[in-house]
Order: C-alpha cells, then structure tokens, then sequence
C-alpha cells in the first residue's frame, strides 16, 4: 500500500512516516498535489497553528488535492491539527477557513489543564491514546469519545483523530494499522 | 484530565547516557536508543533526554540521537540542554522530537517562548525551570536568576510555554520526596500541565506529587533499570493511581 504524509510545513512528520514503516507501508513525505491524490491512503499530520498550516497546504496545491481525494472516497487520515483542518472553520488565530472535508468547527479547549497532554481513554473501544491538544472538533460528524471530547470523527473517505496513533505505543500501531489494512 | 504520567529522564553526553556526581565524573551507562526502548516496553508515558554536556559542537550529535530514538521508539520524547533559538528547537522537532525544553535561554531572552509557541505550537514547548528555595536558578543551577520561580513560571505560560518542568534543586538526588510546596505553588499559579521532578525515593513520593503535578520526573530512583519502572507502576497502582494500560 503507498501512503503519502503530506508534507507542508507543519508537524512531525517522520514520526508518522517511521510508524507507518514499521507496519510494512510504502510511506513517503511529500509535498506534490499528485501523489497526495493517488496515494491508496494520504495522512495529514500536523502540530502547530492553524493559520500558518492552512498557508502551507494552499502554497502546495495539497489543500485541492485532499479534496479532491475525499471527494471521491478514496482514504485519508487526519491526526490532530489534521484533523481541526478538516472542518470548516476554526477559531484558533483569530479564525482561519478550514478544508471543509466534515461539517464542523474546532474550538479552544475550555476545561481542565491547556494544552491538554497526556494518555487518555478514548470510548467505544476503552483504549488509551496520547493527546496534546490546546483546540477540539466540534463536529456532527464525530464517532468517538475521550473525556467527553471529540476523539474521532468521520466522513466519506475522510478519518479525523485527535489524538496521535503514532505516538501511542501499542495501542496507537494497532489503530494505524487498521487504517493500512485495505478495507 | 489525561491520565498522571511517569516519565523517565535520561541525561544524555556524546550521544551516550551518562551519568555523574560531577561532569567531571562521568561515567558511560549505555545507549540512549536501547534505554529508551526499554523504559517504553517498562511502560513510561513519555521520556526526556537531557543533553547535559550542551555545547555548540554537540548540538549534530544530538539531532542525530533524536533521529535514532525517533526511529525506534513509539511514544512522546522531549529534548532539553542548550536549546537556545527557534533554529535548534526546529532541528530537534524535524529529526522527530516531540517537545523541546528550554531553560537558560528563556530566562536570557523571555521572548524566545512566544516565538517558539508560534512557530511550534505552546505543546511543542516545556519551560525548564530549577529552583532553590522557590528562587529561579540558571545554568544547570550554578547561577541566580532573580525570579520566583511561581511568577517566572506564570509569565512562562503567558509567553507561550504548554508545559513546566519543575525542579527543585533542594530536593534533588535527596530522594526525600519532591518539594511539593513548590510544585503546589506553581501548579495553582498556571495552567499548563506541570511536571515536577526532583527528589523521588519512593513509589508514596510519585504518588503525593502526583496529587498536585500533572506528571513526575523520574531519574535516579530508577537507576538506568527499566525493571525499576515496572515495579514502581505496580506499587503506584496499589496506591491508587490511575496509570495506562499500556499493553
């Protein structure tokens, strides 16, 4: 399976590639509009502020390529900031216009220590993912749960998590790996 | 909130962990990259390595053992010692690092931490501050700052800093307990998750800290022995505290 990291300025990247290697993928990081749109699964990565990553995917092409892609089914994951990119606005920066890949906004977060970092249980499934977020989704489209907080969310083609699979021990190599496996 | 975190600190020269009374006194302990992997499979949240040595000339060096590390290892690091502009964080975070603490530099220079939040993200970036007697020290503790550690680290979190990493030299290498009046004191002064280290002999130590910081460092109580780590969580969970599964 060849899978494009998007590269774009934003985020760590190689922590995604090397998980993804570690699973038997054919992952590259890569900033070219075509591939991401080929790609049989192209991750969106991300930490960071908003603005400046939604800069850098609309300086690449990369924001028209995900699109398309999405729009015609074909898989793409989003990992934390990946994910608040895919709604359609986000108030972090002032407010900056997102990819509108699912309904939604992301909003600062309001309760508890911020950023919020550390292991968390996510639910249904009750294992435990590493977050280190300061904004959250608030999307209809979400599917799952962490502390009453958007854990995953999905839409056609499109997968959002807010918390770092590649981060997550084993946990986190068995969610990845199910993203891989063709469905 | 997330779960309590235990996270092991490895001191780092060369390349290599080491360890010492003195810098003069180092001795060789093994592989940052093997240690590492082990206090993962142990069950550690996440790890900080501490370049202790922190020249100019080992900065290559470093990045190279982030590399190594990140390649391996499949939980959160961060990377701290003599990380004094956007340009070395950046290098730190691009060869896989997660966080990047920053100490000296950030008392030097304040605005180092915004710039680092804006470039970075505030979860990138974890103010290190040491302290005596609730009084900042610099330069690994051997100069006075001028600063309460409590406002230093409030103005920390107002410049951009996500986390605190909090050590009390009184209480360090006592294996006493940590200073926990300290740690209170900054914990309800911010509100960025802080990390209090300094001082652990027992698992009731972590515990009690755990109680007023959001993770503990953990150093010479484990001993360079991942066993260690094992155990310790197994009597922590006795005490009642809530750790992952980290199967």
């Amino acid at each position: 399976m060849r899978v494009a990291v998007c590269e774009y300025g934003a985020g760590n990247v190689r922590s995604v590639l090397v998980a993804c290697e570690r699973l038997g993928a054919d992952a590259r990081a890569t900033g070219d509009p075509d591939e991401v749109a080929r790609a049989d699964l192209a991750i969106l990565p991300g930490v960071g502020s908003a603005r400046s990553a939604m800069q850098g995917l609309a300086a690449r092409g990369l924001d028209d390529a995900l699109r398309e892609r999405v729009a015609v089914g074909r898989p793409t994951l989003g990992i934390c900031l990946g994910l608040q990119l895919a709604l359609e606005w986000s108030d972090e920066d002032g407010g900056v216009r997102g990819l509108a890949l699912l309904n939604g906004r992301a909003a600062r977060l309001q309760q508890g220590r911020v950023p919020r970092i550390g292991w968390a249980r996510v639910e249904p499934g009750g294992e435990e993912f590493y977050f280190a977020h300061s904004f959250v989704a608030d999307t209809p489209a979400a599917t799952a749960t962490s502390e009453g907080i958007v854990a995953i969310a999905e839409g056609d083609g499109f997968l959002g998590v807010q918390f770092h699979p590649e981060k997550s021990g084993r946990a986190g190599a068995r969610f990845l790996e199910r993203c891989l496996s063709p469905a | 909130m997330p779960l309590p975190r235990l996270i092991p600190c490895l001191d780092v020269a060369g390349g290599r962990v080491v360890k010492g009374v003195r810098f003069q006194e180092l001795r060789d302990v093994g592989d940052p990259v093997e240690l590492g992997e082990a206090y993962s499979e142990a069950g550690a949240d996440e790890l900080v390595f501490l370049d202790i040595a922190a020249t100019v000339e080992e900065r290559e060096t470093l990045v190279y053992l982030v590399r190594r590390v990140a390649a391996r290892l499949a939980i959160p690091f961060t990377v701290g010692g003599g990380v004094r502009s956007i340009v070395d964080a950046e290098a730190l975070l691009e060869a896989g690092a997660d966080k990047v603490a920053v100490n000296s530099a950030a008392l030097a220079q304040p605005e180092l931490l915004t710039a680092l939040a804006e470039r970075l993200g505030s979860q990138a970036v974890v103010l290190a501050i040491d302290a005596t007697g609730g009084e900042v020290r610099s330069h690994a503790g051997s100069r006075v700052a001028g600063r309460r550690a409590s406002e230093w680290a409030r103005e920390g979190e107002a410049r951009g800093a996500g986390e605190i990493l909090l050590t009390s030299i009184d209480a360090d290498g006592t294996r006493d307990g940590y200073d926990l009046s300290l740690t209170r004191d900054v914990a309800s002064l911010v509100s960025v998750p802080v990390i209090a280290s300094g001082g652990a002999g027992s698992a009731a130590h972590v515990a009690a800290a755990l109680e007023v910081a959001q993770a503990a460092l953990l150093a010479s109580i484990l001993h360079e022995n991942p066993a260690r780590l094992a155990e310790l969580r197994t009597e922590l969970r006795g005490l009642g505290v809530p750790l992952r599964d980290a199967a």
